[in-house]
Protein backbone atom coordinates (compact mmCIF):
# COMPACT_ATOMS: atom_id res chain seq x y z
CA UNK A 1 0.00 0.00 0.00
CA UNK A 2 0.63 3.77 -0.41
CA UNK A 3 2.73 4.85 2.82
CA UNK A 4 1.30 8.51 1.73
CA UNK A 5 -2.07 8.15 1.75
CA UNK A 6 -1.96 6.63 4.87
CA UNK A 7 -1.36 9.95 6.99
CA UNK A 8 -3.55 13.22 7.38
CA UNK A 9 -3.30 16.61 8.28
CA UNK A 10 -5.50 17.25 11.31
CA UNK A 11 -6.25 20.66 12.95
CA UNK A 12 -7.64 20.44 16.46
CA UNK A 13 -8.12 22.60 19.52
CA UNK A 14 -5.71 21.26 22.69
CA UNK A 15 -6.06 22.41 26.00
CA UNK A 16 -7.01 25.72 24.87
CA UNK A 17 -4.79 26.03 21.86
CA UNK A 18 -5.25 25.46 18.28
CA UNK A 19 -2.88 22.87 16.60
CA UNK A 20 -2.16 21.08 13.74
CA UNK A 21 0.03 17.92 12.95
CA UNK A 22 0.46 15.34 10.43
CA UNK A 23 -0.60 11.65 11.82
CA UNK A 24 -0.77 8.24 10.53
CA UNK A 25 -4.51 7.07 10.29
CA UNK A 26 -3.88 3.77 12.58
CA UNK A 27 -2.76 6.25 15.53
CA UNK A 28 -5.09 6.20 18.57
CA UNK A 29 -5.70 9.91 20.16
CA UNK A 30 -3.93 8.64 23.08
CA UNK A 31 -0.94 7.58 20.98
CA UNK A 32 -0.54 10.56 19.49
CA UNK A 33 -1.15 13.05 22.50
CA UNK A 34 1.34 10.95 24.61
CA UNK A 35 4.16 10.59 21.82
CA UNK A 36 3.23 13.83 19.79
CA UNK A 37 2.42 16.01 22.16
CA UNK A 38 4.54 15.15 25.55
CA UNK A 39 0.79 15.02 27.05
CA UNK A 40 1.73 12.22 29.48
CA UNK A 41 -1.78 12.91 31.84
CA UNK A 42 -3.79 10.33 30.20
CA UNK A 43 -2.32 6.61 30.55
CA UNK A 44 -2.50 3.28 28.67
CA UNK A 45 -3.56 0.88 31.40
CA UNK A 46 -5.71 -1.62 29.56
CA UNK A 47 -5.74 -0.03 25.65
CA UNK A 48 -9.34 -1.91 24.98
CA UNK A 49 -11.88 0.56 27.00
CA UNK A 50 -12.11 -1.23 29.72
CA UNK A 51 -10.37 1.09 32.68
CA UNK A 52 -10.92 4.64 31.87
CA UNK A 53 -7.15 5.28 32.67
CA UNK A 54 -6.94 7.06 28.93
CA UNK A 55 -9.65 9.29 29.38
CA UNK A 56 -9.67 12.63 27.60
CA UNK A 57 -12.47 14.93 27.37
CA UNK A 58 -13.14 15.43 23.78
CA UNK A 59 -16.65 18.30 22.97
CA UNK A 60 -17.41 18.42 26.38
CA UNK A 61 -17.92 14.10 26.41
CA UNK A 62 -15.60 11.73 28.69
CA UNK A 63 -14.32 9.42 25.98
CA UNK A 64 -11.52 6.35 25.92
CA UNK A 65 -8.79 7.92 23.98
CA UNK A 66 -7.25 4.45 22.96
CA UNK A 67 -10.36 3.33 21.36
CA UNK A 68 -10.56 6.77 19.18
CA UNK A 69 -8.21 7.18 16.17
CA UNK A 70 -6.22 10.59 16.00
CA UNK A 71 -7.65 11.60 13.12
CA UNK A 72 -10.96 11.43 13.89
CA UNK A 73 -10.10 14.68 16.30
CA UNK A 74 -10.29 16.83 13.06
CA UNK A 75 -11.52 19.67 14.04
CA UNK A 76 -12.57 18.81 17.56
CA UNK A 77 -11.66 20.36 20.93
CA UNK A 78 -9.70 18.05 23.28
CA UNK A 79 -9.32 18.57 26.66
CA UNK A 80 -6.76 16.59 29.07
CA UNK A 81 -5.86 16.53 32.43
CA UNK A 82 -2.87 18.89 31.73
CA UNK A 83 -5.65 21.56 30.34
CA UNK A 84 -7.52 21.70 33.78
CA UNK A 85 -4.43 24.07 35.89
CA UNK A 86 -5.23 27.99 35.57
CA UNK A 87 -2.33 30.03 33.93
CA UNK A 88 -0.06 30.19 36.91
CA UNK A 89 -0.72 26.41 37.37
CA UNK A 90 -3.27 26.61 40.37
CA UNK A 91 -4.95 23.51 39.84
CA UNK A 92 -8.69 23.25 38.93
CA UNK A 93 -11.08 22.59 41.99
CA UNK A 94 -11.49 19.01 40.96
CA UNK A 95 -7.97 18.11 41.37
CA UNK A 96 -7.38 20.08 44.64
CA UNK A 97 -10.69 17.93 45.85
CA UNK A 98 -8.69 14.92 44.73
CA UNK A 99 -5.53 16.18 46.88
CA UNK A 100 -7.47 17.36 49.55
CA UNK A 101 -9.79 14.34 50.27
CA UNK A 102 -6.81 12.12 49.56
CA UNK A 103 -8.43 10.06 46.56
CA UNK A 104 -4.61 9.55 44.76
CA UNK A 105 -2.70 6.38 45.63
CA UNK A 106 -0.68 5.19 43.38
CA UNK A 107 -2.26 7.60 40.62
CA UNK A 108 -2.40 6.03 37.52
CA UNK A 109 -6.11 5.70 37.31
CA UNK A 110 -6.32 9.78 38.83
CA UNK A 111 -6.21 11.58 35.12
CA UNK A 112 -8.60 9.59 33.80
CA UNK A 113 -10.55 9.83 36.96
CA UNK A 114 -10.24 13.52 37.29
CA UNK A 115 -11.30 14.16 33.41
CA UNK A 116 -14.35 11.77 33.60
CA UNK A 117 -15.31 13.61 36.73
CA UNK A 118 -15.26 16.85 35.01
CA UNK A 119 -17.58 16.03 32.11
CA UNK A 120 -19.55 14.39 35.30
CA UNK A 121 -19.96 17.84 36.78
CA UNK A 122 -20.20 19.97 33.88
CA UNK A 123 -23.14 17.85 32.90
CA UNK A 124 -25.01 17.72 36.40
CA UNK A 125 -23.28 20.28 38.68
CA UNK A 126 -24.38 18.35 41.76
CA UNK A 127 -25.09 14.88 41.42
CA UNK A 128 -26.00 12.51 43.85
CA UNK A 129 -23.57 9.50 45.26
CA UNK A 130 -25.25 7.15 42.75
CA UNK A 131 -24.81 9.48 39.89
CA UNK A 132 -21.41 10.11 40.34
CA UNK A 133 -21.11 6.23 41.07
CA UNK A 134 -22.59 5.61 37.59
CA UNK A 135 -20.82 8.52 35.87
CA UNK A 136 -17.56 7.29 37.00
CA UNK A 137 -18.36 3.10 36.82
CA UNK A 138 -15.91 3.51 33.42
CA UNK A 139 -12.58 4.11 35.95
CA UNK A 140 -11.28 1.69 37.31
CA UNK A 141 -8.83 2.21 40.58
CA UNK A 142 -6.99 -0.65 40.84
CA UNK A 143 -6.06 0.94 44.66
CA UNK A 144 -9.77 0.66 45.19
CA UNK A 145 -9.73 3.85 46.60
CA UNK A 146 -13.16 4.59 45.66
CA UNK A 147 -15.02 6.34 48.69
CA UNK A 148 -12.36 8.97 48.72
CA UNK A 149 -12.61 9.49 44.98
CA UNK A 150 -16.45 10.05 45.45
CA UNK A 151 -16.21 12.27 48.32
CA UNK A 152 -13.60 14.23 46.33
CA UNK A 153 -15.90 14.77 43.13
CA UNK A 154 -18.99 15.43 45.92
CA UNK A 155 -16.86 18.34 47.35
CA UNK A 156 -15.99 19.87 44.06
CA UNK A 157 -19.33 19.64 42.84
CA UNK A 158 -21.95 22.56 43.53
CA UNK A 159 -23.49 21.59 46.35
CA UNK A 160 -20.14 20.38 48.29
CA UNK A 161 -20.07 17.98 51.54
CA UNK A 162 -19.40 18.22 54.92
CA UNK A 163 -16.20 17.83 55.10
CA UNK A 164 -15.88 21.68 56.00
CA UNK A 165 -13.24 22.26 53.32
CA UNK A 166 -16.11 23.11 50.41
CA UNK A 167 -15.40 24.82 47.26
CA UNK B 1 -1.89 -1.00 15.60
CA UNK B 2 -2.10 -2.27 12.17
CA UNK B 3 -1.65 0.19 9.75
CA UNK B 4 -4.73 1.29 7.21
CA UNK B 5 -6.48 3.86 5.81
CA UNK B 6 -8.96 6.11 7.02
CA UNK B 7 -11.51 7.70 5.03
CA UNK B 8 -14.41 10.27 5.87
CA UNK B 9 -16.24 10.68 3.66
CA UNK B 10 -18.77 13.26 3.36
CA UNK B 11 -21.67 12.06 1.64
CA UNK B 12 -23.34 8.40 2.12
CA UNK B 13 -23.03 8.16 -1.87
CA UNK B 14 -18.92 8.58 -1.38
CA UNK B 15 -19.30 6.25 1.99
CA UNK B 16 -21.15 3.43 -0.28
CA UNK B 17 -18.32 4.22 -3.45
CA UNK B 18 -15.52 3.34 -1.27
CA UNK B 19 -17.07 -0.08 0.28
CA UNK B 20 -17.77 -1.13 -3.12
CA UNK B 21 -14.10 -0.11 -4.33
CA UNK B 22 -12.33 -1.70 -1.92
CA UNK B 23 -14.81 -4.88 -0.86
CA UNK B 24 -13.40 -6.85 1.56
CA UNK B 25 -10.49 -5.04 2.59
CA UNK B 26 -12.25 -2.23 3.61
CA UNK B 27 -14.57 -1.84 7.03
CA UNK B 28 -16.96 0.73 7.70
CA UNK B 29 -16.29 2.95 11.38
CA UNK B 30 -19.20 4.12 13.25
CA UNK B 31 -18.19 4.71 16.81
CA UNK B 32 -15.18 2.34 16.87
CA UNK B 33 -15.79 0.74 20.52
CA UNK B 34 -15.82 -2.78 18.79
CA UNK B 35 -14.19 -2.22 15.56
CA UNK B 36 -10.71 -0.30 16.95
CA UNK B 37 -10.36 -3.59 19.91
CA UNK B 38 -11.09 -6.05 16.91
CA UNK B 39 -7.78 -4.27 14.86
CA UNK B 40 -5.77 -4.48 18.16
CA UNK B 41 -6.51 -8.20 18.48
CA UNK B 42 -6.00 -8.61 14.65
CA UNK B 43 -8.77 -10.29 14.82
CA UNK B 44 -9.99 -7.87 12.13
CA UNK B 45 -7.34 -6.26 9.84
CA UNK B 46 -8.60 -4.30 7.48
CA UNK B 47 -7.09 -1.81 5.25
CA UNK B 48 -9.07 1.05 4.62
CA UNK B 49 -11.60 2.02 7.57
CA UNK B 50 -15.25 4.27 5.92
CA UNK B 51 -15.76 6.51 8.95
CA UNK B 52 -19.59 7.60 9.03
CA UNK B 53 -18.50 10.70 10.98
CA UNK B 54 -18.85 13.40 8.72
CA UNK B 55 -21.78 11.90 6.92
CA UNK B 56 -24.47 14.26 7.22
CA UNK B 57 -27.61 13.17 8.83
CA UNK B 58 -26.75 10.24 10.34
CA UNK B 59 -26.99 11.55 13.71
CA UNK B 60 -30.57 13.20 13.58
CA UNK B 61 -33.23 11.89 16.12
CA UNK B 62 -36.68 12.80 15.42
CA UNK B 63 -40.34 12.36 16.85
CA UNK B 64 -43.22 12.86 14.17
CA UNK B 65 -46.19 11.57 12.95
CA UNK B 66 -46.20 8.79 15.91
CA UNK B 67 -42.89 7.43 14.72
CA UNK B 68 -39.57 7.88 16.09
CA UNK B 69 -36.96 7.81 13.25
CA UNK B 70 -32.90 7.97 14.29
CA UNK B 71 -29.60 7.97 12.27
CA UNK B 72 -27.71 4.89 12.56
CA UNK B 73 -24.39 6.82 13.80
CA UNK B 74 -27.28 8.26 17.35
CA UNK B 75 -24.81 7.11 19.95
CA UNK B 76 -26.09 5.47 23.01
CA UNK B 77 -25.65 8.67 24.78
CA UNK B 78 -27.78 10.61 22.84
CA UNK B 79 -30.46 8.05 23.72
CA UNK B 80 -29.96 7.87 27.16
CA UNK B 81 -30.56 11.56 27.24
CA UNK B 82 -33.52 11.94 25.68
CA UNK B 83 -36.25 12.49 27.75
CA UNK B 84 -39.07 11.62 24.60
CA UNK B 85 -37.28 7.95 24.36
CA UNK B 86 -37.50 7.37 28.20
CA UNK B 87 -41.29 8.88 28.29
CA UNK B 88 -42.77 6.67 25.04
CA UNK B 89 -40.22 3.77 24.78
CA UNK B 90 -38.57 3.28 28.47
CA UNK B 91 -37.68 -0.16 27.69
CA UNK B 92 -34.72 1.61 24.71
CA UNK B 93 -33.79 3.44 27.82
CA UNK B 94 -33.16 0.85 29.68
CA UNK B 95 -30.67 -1.09 27.20
CA UNK B 96 -28.60 2.10 27.02
CA UNK B 97 -28.35 2.83 30.81
CA UNK B 98 -25.87 -0.01 32.01
CA UNK B 99 -24.32 -0.46 28.67
CA UNK B 100 -20.57 0.02 28.83
CA UNK B 101 -19.51 3.15 30.39
CA UNK B 102 -20.18 6.82 29.93
CA UNK B 103 -17.11 6.84 27.70
CA UNK B 104 -18.14 3.74 25.56
CA UNK B 105 -22.08 5.25 25.34
CA UNK B 106 -20.60 8.74 24.39
CA UNK B 107 -18.82 7.74 21.30
CA UNK B 108 -20.71 3.78 20.53
CA UNK B 109 -23.59 4.07 18.11
CA UNK B 110 -26.97 1.94 17.91
CA UNK B 111 -26.44 1.59 14.56
CA UNK B 112 -22.81 -0.09 15.22
CA UNK B 113 -24.35 -2.05 17.83
CA UNK B 114 -27.17 -3.07 15.69
CA UNK B 115 -24.65 -4.32 12.73
CA UNK B 116 -21.90 -5.80 14.85
CA UNK B 117 -24.87 -8.52 15.42
CA UNK B 118 -23.16 -9.74 18.89
CA UNK B 119 -25.53 -12.11 20.79
CA UNK B 120 -24.97 -9.54 23.78
CA UNK B 121 -26.25 -6.38 21.52
CA UNK B 122 -28.46 -4.57 24.37
CA UNK B 123 -30.22 -2.46 22.00
CA UNK B 124 -31.67 -5.97 20.00
CA UNK B 125 -34.36 -7.42 21.91
CA UNK B 126 -35.98 -3.70 22.98
CA UNK B 127 -35.42 -3.01 18.80
CA UNK B 128 -37.51 -6.47 17.80
CA UNK B 129 -39.81 -5.83 20.62
CA UNK B 130 -40.61 -2.00 19.09
CA UNK B 131 -40.92 -3.62 15.57
CA UNK B 132 -38.79 -1.77 14.15
CA UNK B 133 -37.60 -1.23 10.74
CA UNK B 134 -34.27 -0.52 9.22
CA UNK B 135 -33.66 1.93 6.38
CA UNK B 136 -30.40 0.44 4.21
CA UNK B 137 -29.03 2.12 1.16
CA UNK B 138 -26.25 0.20 -0.80
CA UNK B 139 -25.23 0.22 -5.13
CA UNK B 140 -28.56 -0.75 -5.85
CA UNK B 141 -30.12 1.99 -3.68
CA UNK B 142 -32.49 1.62 -0.67
CA UNK B 143 -34.57 -0.75 1.09
CA UNK B 144 -35.80 -1.33 4.24
CA UNK B 145 -35.31 -4.63 6.27
CA UNK B 146 -38.06 -5.22 9.17
CA UNK B 147 -35.83 -5.69 12.48
CA UNK B 148 -36.94 -9.29 12.44
CA UNK B 149 -35.13 -10.43 8.96
CA UNK B 150 -32.13 -8.52 10.40
CA UNK B 151 -30.26 -10.53 12.02
CA UNK B 152 -28.71 -13.91 10.41
CA UNK B 153 -26.59 -15.04 12.87
CA UNK B 154 -23.81 -14.18 15.82
CA UNK B 155 -22.18 -11.65 13.67
CA UNK B 156 -23.88 -11.94 10.73
CA UNK B 157 -26.86 -9.16 9.19
CA UNK B 158 -29.29 -9.36 6.67
CA UNK B 159 -26.58 -6.27 4.98
CA UNK B 160 -25.12 -7.04 2.08
CA UNK B 161 -21.85 -6.10 0.47
CA UNK B 162 -21.62 -2.20 1.11
CA UNK B 163 -24.54 -1.60 2.24
CA UNK B 164 -25.05 1.22 4.91
CA UNK B 165 -27.63 0.91 7.90
CA UNK B 166 -28.81 4.45 7.61
CA UNK B 167 -31.88 4.88 10.15
CA UNK B 168 -33.36 2.86 12.31
CA UNK B 169 -37.82 3.49 12.04
CA UNK B 170 -40.14 2.88 15.04
CA UNK B 171 -43.46 3.35 15.40
CA UNK B 172 -45.05 4.82 18.35
CA UNK B 173 -46.51 1.97 20.63
CA UNK B 174 -50.28 1.65 21.41
CA UNK B 175 -51.65 4.20 23.62
CA UNK B 176 -51.18 3.11 27.09
CA UNK B 177 -48.62 0.59 26.50
CA UNK B 178 -46.07 -0.09 29.13
CA UNK B 179 -42.18 -1.21 28.54
CA UNK B 180 -39.19 -2.46 30.31
CA UNK B 181 -35.81 -4.11 29.11
CA UNK B 182 -34.01 -6.05 32.03
CA UNK B 183 -30.18 -6.64 31.57
CA UNK B 184 -29.26 -9.44 33.49
CA UNK B 185 -25.65 -9.46 33.94
CA UNK B 186 -23.08 -9.69 36.76
CA UNK B 187 -22.20 -6.43 36.91
CA UNK B 188 -24.27 -2.88 36.59
CA UNK B 189 -21.07 -1.22 34.08
CA UNK B 190 -18.78 -2.68 31.87
CA UNK B 191 -20.36 -6.03 31.15
CA UNK B 192 -22.25 -8.02 28.76
CA UNK B 193 -25.70 -9.72 29.51
CA UNK B 194 -26.22 -13.21 30.13
CA UNK B 195 -29.48 -12.62 28.91
CA UNK B 196 -31.83 -9.83 27.68
CA UNK B 197 -35.52 -9.38 28.54
CA UNK B 198 -37.51 -7.15 26.39
CA UNK B 199 -41.15 -6.98 27.30
CA UNK B 200 -44.21 -4.20 25.96
CA UNK B 201 -47.67 -4.87 27.42
CA UNK B 202 -50.85 -2.81 26.02
CA UNK B 203 -53.22 -3.53 29.11
CA UNK B 204 -57.00 -2.56 28.95
CA UNK B 205 -58.96 -1.18 31.86
CA UNK B 206 -59.71 -4.11 33.42
CA UNK B 207 -56.17 -5.05 33.71
CA UNK B 208 -56.41 -8.10 30.75
CA UNK B 209 -53.26 -7.92 28.46
CA UNK B 210 -54.95 -6.50 24.99
CA UNK B 211 -51.46 -7.34 23.11
CA UNK B 212 -47.98 -8.21 24.73
CA UNK B 213 -44.32 -7.97 22.82
CA UNK B 214 -42.18 -10.39 24.38
CA UNK B 215 -38.09 -10.13 22.60
CA UNK B 216 -35.33 -11.92 23.91
CA UNK B 217 -31.34 -11.88 23.29
CA UNK B 218 -28.85 -14.49 24.22
CA UNK B 219 -31.27 -16.84 24.10
CA UNK B 220 -30.68 -18.70 21.31
CA UNK B 221 -28.00 -17.74 18.11
CA UNK B 222 -29.91 -14.27 17.44
CA UNK B 223 -32.11 -12.23 18.74
CA UNK B 224 -35.79 -13.38 18.87
CA UNK B 225 -39.70 -12.53 19.57
CA UNK B 226 -41.26 -15.55 21.92
CA UNK B 227 -44.23 -15.29 19.64
CA UNK B 228 -45.53 -18.32 21.64
CA UNK B 229 -45.34 -16.84 24.96
CA UNK B 230 -46.99 -13.71 23.46
CA UNK B 231 -49.98 -15.18 22.23
CA UNK B 232 -50.56 -16.83 24.93
CA UNK B 233 -50.48 -14.19 27.32
CA UNK B 234 -52.49 -12.06 25.45
CA UNK B 235 -56.11 -11.78 26.01
CA UNK B 236 -55.76 -13.28 29.27
CA UNK B 237 -55.11 -10.83 33.18
CA UNK B 238 -52.29 -9.64 33.75
CA UNK B 239 -51.39 -11.68 36.88
CA UNK B 240 -48.49 -13.05 37.62
CA UNK B 241 -49.24 -16.30 37.39
CA UNK B 242 -49.84 -16.16 33.81
CA UNK B 243 -46.66 -14.64 33.29
CA UNK B 244 -45.00 -17.37 35.13
CA UNK B 245 -46.30 -19.69 32.36
CA UNK B 246 -45.47 -17.27 29.70
CA UNK B 247 -42.00 -17.58 30.73
CA UNK B 248 -41.92 -21.44 30.96
CA UNK B 249 -43.37 -21.23 27.19
CA UNK B 250 -40.89 -18.79 26.44
CA UNK B 251 -37.95 -21.37 27.08
CA UNK B 252 -39.61 -23.91 25.60
CA UNK B 253 -38.87 -21.53 22.07
CA UNK B 254 -35.50 -20.83 23.52
CA UNK B 255 -32.50 -22.43 22.41
CA UNK B 256 -29.64 -20.88 24.83
CA UNK B 257 -26.26 -21.87 24.71
CA UNK B 258 -23.45 -22.80 27.55
CA UNK B 259 -20.79 -20.24 27.35
CA UNK B 260 -17.31 -18.86 29.41
CA UNK B 261 -20.55 -16.63 30.83
CA UNK B 262 -22.97 -18.83 32.25
CA UNK B 263 -24.61 -22.29 31.53
CA UNK B 264 -27.91 -23.24 29.36
CA UNK B 265 -29.84 -24.60 32.50
CA UNK B 266 -28.55 -20.87 33.88
CA UNK B 267 -30.01 -18.75 31.10
CA UNK B 268 -33.68 -20.84 31.24
CA UNK B 269 -33.86 -20.35 34.85
CA UNK B 270 -33.86 -16.76 34.71
CA UNK B 271 -36.03 -16.49 31.58
CA UNK B 272 -38.66 -18.12 33.19
CA UNK B 273 -38.29 -15.78 36.82
CA UNK B 274 -37.14 -12.29 34.21
CA UNK B 275 -40.12 -12.52 32.37
CA UNK B 276 -42.82 -11.85 34.90
CA UNK B 277 -40.22 -9.52 36.71
CA UNK B 278 -39.97 -7.30 33.37
CA UNK B 279 -43.92 -7.20 32.99
CA UNK B 280 -44.20 -6.38 36.71
CA UNK B 281 -41.72 -2.98 36.20
CA UNK B 282 -43.29 -2.30 33.36
CA UNK B 283 -46.64 -2.15 35.05
CA UNK B 284 -45.12 -0.68 37.98
CA UNK B 285 -44.62 2.17 35.18
CA UNK B 286 -47.87 2.81 34.20
CA UNK B 287 -48.71 2.90 38.08
CA UNK B 288 -50.33 -0.61 37.53
CA UNK B 289 -50.02 -3.59 39.39
CA UNK B 290 -50.37 -7.44 39.07
CA UNK B 291 -54.33 -8.20 38.85
CA UNK B 292 -55.18 -10.69 41.64
CA UNK B 293 -55.55 -14.32 41.43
Amino acid sequence: MDERVMAMKISFNLNGEDVSINIDDHITLLEMLRDSFELYGAKEGCGYGECGSCTVIVDDMAINSCLMLAVSVNGRTVVTVEGLAGPRGELDPLQQAFVDRGAVQCGFCTPGMIMSAKALLKEKSNPGEEEIRKGMAGNLCRCTGYSKIVEAIKCASEGGCSCGKGF
Amino acid sequence: MRRFTYHEPDSLTGAIALLEENGAKAKLLAGGTDLIIEIKQEAKTPDHLVSLRSVPGLQDMEYSNRELSFGAMVTHRMIEKSELIREKFSLLSDAVDNLGSVQVRNVATIGGNLCSAAPSADTAAPVMALQATLVVKGPAGERRIPIEDFFKGPGKTALEPAEILCCISIPALPEGAASCYIKHARRKAMDLPLLGIAVIIVPDDNIVCREARIALTLAGPIPFRATKAEAFVTGKPLSRQIWEQAGEIAVSESNPRTSFRTTAEYRKKMICALIPRAAEVALQRINRAWMKG
